[in-house]
């Protein structure tokens, strides 16, 4: 009789045990799933893009390579300044552009044109590129990447959109 | 009044447990010669204290915000009483955090410390480093300035290369895809409550781990370790030798500590926070991007690792740096502890501070990055004031080779020293050079007129020892 009541309270705490544990995987779930959701929720997000207007025909002489700044795709109302993004663009033709990402493929630093040698560099790690874009030296593993440029009647824009992220090893 | 005083920490005392909770602590026995060697963790624990009162303090007027931290900090720096000040105490108090730790941790593997059974005062150890180390990272961050702002583009440009979910951890760390209103946000959260969370934990674990298996005692040649005899030596010394911490340990603690705070507060006091600068606007491109000291070692190994396999050590050298420092005392746990006993050991710990101080060095230097404040060539350097040597200087300058070559002490160093370039080349090889380049030189063949290149050449033939004198005396 004695025994049984032992077994009885064992299998109650052993219960008990499991419906502690039960519980607070179900109370973790239940705050942790929307907290991580919240706070992992920009991976879900697919890349925004946007036409953004950087100049007028006439502000761009046909050769010159020259930077432009506009709003990034998507800015936050509280976001500021750091809602700036910028590209460098080179009028080729009278309606035809390219722009560079001003992002080092190495690692993301500001790459700087230089007009009278017609290089980019980058001010992190050396890298070089020539004015194709193309990698000229350094440890930049592929070419500077570039956006789309199109012209709207008078206004030159450019397609902004995320920063290039070189996934390559 | 001191009867009263008495009486009310007596009745206090009785009702909170204090002197219960934390008197076995404090008086725990410790190696009477456990002496100033033993002072860095303790020092690594002010520092991470200063962190946190000043933290807390700074984050009175700091605004998380991306649109208004900048401007905040400015505030906090140029018009707020002791703005200035406590901004130097929380960034000098890092970086004693880092020195601290560092040393504690050789220390710790000098003296064998981490063997049978304080394997885990080690891990623990180990994984407080590395949050140390993310808190400099992400701190630096919320300066929010220009530095700041590209140095979160460099951080997602390296996870970038983690296999397969690469572009993910880039998204997670800009907070989207690219740097704007969400990015600031994320960094604050992980700088002031998730990593000082996880410290508080594992240092709370770390300080239950010495006080559970006791403070090592300085280890004696011949002396081994034995997992089935150690713990009763131990004990059995403690109880013959032993001294109580509260107060014949802690008071070199205490004075190692007061030391380091003056130090700080001095530090703080003469040179002040590190500067703010431009804006974190990202169409600014005039931006030259460095890591704080104690990440310049790293900065330096970005710059120098070969680009073939650049990816792989970047991804695989911190996992295999971590793995190797936490499975460390799995590796030995056993057997001597001297140091001449284990002369690796102080290889090791020299062969670390001479990589990481060779790299932070070089960090520091940079001698990869172009000189973009190069200015034209004097006509002292130069040796001529027209015609064709004159130009070719001109050209120098123009043409950014100055940037990346020095001509005497003037220009960059990301390629050779120019200023005698002429003992080494001909005129031929120069031209070559300037038009295929190679190397770690781009090729300016398409981009120079014959004449110009000429010029070029004109004006390298005259580096050679001597010749720009010669010609400027002529």
């Amino acid at each position: 009789m004695k025994e049984d009541a032992c077994t009885e309270e064992i299998d109650r705490r052993r219960f008990l045990t499991r419906l502690i544990v039960g519980l607070g995987g179900a109370c973790a779930a239940i705050l942790g799933v929307p907290l991580i959701g919240f706070v992992v929720a920009p991976l879900a997000r697919r890349a925004p893009s946007a036409w953004r207007p950087v100049g007028k025909l006439g502000d761009f002489k046909i050769g010159d390579t020259v930077s432009v700044s506009f709003d990034d795709p998507s800015p936050l109302p509280w976001a500021g300044v750091t809602a700036r993004a910028a590209a460098w663009l080179r009028r080729v033709a009278p309606t035809e552009f390219i722009a560079f990402s001003v992002h080092c493929t190495h690692l993301g630093c500001p790459v700087r044109w230089m007009p009278g040698a017609k290089i980019f560099l980058c001010p992190c790690h050396g890298g070089v590129y020539y004015e194709d874009g193309e990698v000229a030296s350094g440890p930049p593993p592929r070419a500077l990447f570039r956006y789309d440029v199109r012209v709207v009647g008078e206004e030159v824009q450019i397609r902004a959109s995320s920063i290039p992220i070189t996934t390559a090893l | 009044m001191k009867r009263l005083l008495q009486q009310t920490w007596t009745w206090l005392d009785d009702r909170l447990g204090l002197s219960a909770l934390i008197g076995p602590s404090l008086k725990h026995l410790v190696p009477r010669d456990a002496k100033w060697w033993y002072v860095f963790g303790s020092a690594t624990l002010l520092a991470f204290v200063i962190q946190v009162v000043t933290g807390v303090a700074l984050a009175f007027s700091y605004v998380p915000s991306a649109g208004q931290a900048y401007e905040t900090l400015k505030f906090i720096t140029d018009h707020a009483p002791f703005g200035s000040f406590v901004r130097g105490l929380h960034y000098y108090g890092a970086s004693a955090m880092v020195l601290m730790v560092g040393a504690h941790m050789a220390q710790t593997f000098l003296f064998g410390a981490y063997k049978y059974p304080r394997e885990m005062n080690w891990s623990t150890g180990v994984l407080l480093l590395g949050f140390t180390l993310v808190m400099g990272f992400t701190g630096q961050l919320l300066r929010w300035d220009q530095t700041a702002a590209w140095s979160v583009v460099v951080a997602a440009e390296q996870a970038g290369r983690v296999p397969l979910i690469g572009n993910w951890l880039a998204k997670f760390i800009l907070g989207g895809t690219t740097i704007g209103g969400a990015t600031l946000s994320r960094f604050f959260a992980i700088h002031v409550f998730i990593v000082p969370g996880l410290l508080f934990v594992f240092i709370f674990l770390h300080l239950w781990l010495v006080l559970r298996h006791g403070i090592s005692e300085p280890p004696r040649p011949g002396q081994s370790v034995d997992p089935k005899t150690y713990r009763a030596e131990y004990h059995a010394e403690l109880e013959k030798t032993g001294v109580p911490f509260w107060p014949d340990g802690i008071w070199r603690d205490m004075v190692f500590g007061t030391l380091l705070l003056i130090v700080i507060v001095v530090l703080a006091a003469v040179f002040g926070p590190p500067a703010i600068e431009k804006p974190p606007d990202p169409s600014l491109l005039q931006a030259d991007p460095r890591p704080d000291w104690y990440l310049l070692w790293y900065f330096a190994v970005l710059a120098l690792i070969p680009p073939r396999v650049e990816g792989y050590v970047m991804i695989l050298a911190p996992i295999l740096i971590v793995v190797v420092l936490l499975l460390a005392p799995l590796m030995g746990s056993t057997g001597e502890r001297h140091w001449t006993r284990r002369p690796w050991c102080i290889g090791v710990v020299l062969l670390s501070v001479l990589l990481i101080g060779s790299l932070w060095i070089a960090g520091a230097d940079s001698p990869w990055s172009p000189n973009f404040s190069a200015q034209p060539l004097s006509a002292s350097v130069v040796g001529a004031t027209s015609g064709p040597v004159a130009e070719g200087a001109r050209l120098f300058h123009d043409r950014a080779c100055l940037n990346c070559h020095l001509i005497e002490r003037y220009g960059g160093r990301r390629g050779p020293d120019l200023t005698y370039v002429a003992d080494r080349l001909t005129p031929n090889d120069i031209m070559i050079r300037i038009v295929n380049g190679g190397g770690n030189m781009p090729a300016f063949g398409a981009t120079l007129k014959p004449a110009e290149l000429n010029d070029l050449v004109a004006f390298l033939e005259t580096r050679r020892r001597g010749a720009a004198s010669a010609q400027l005396a002529r």
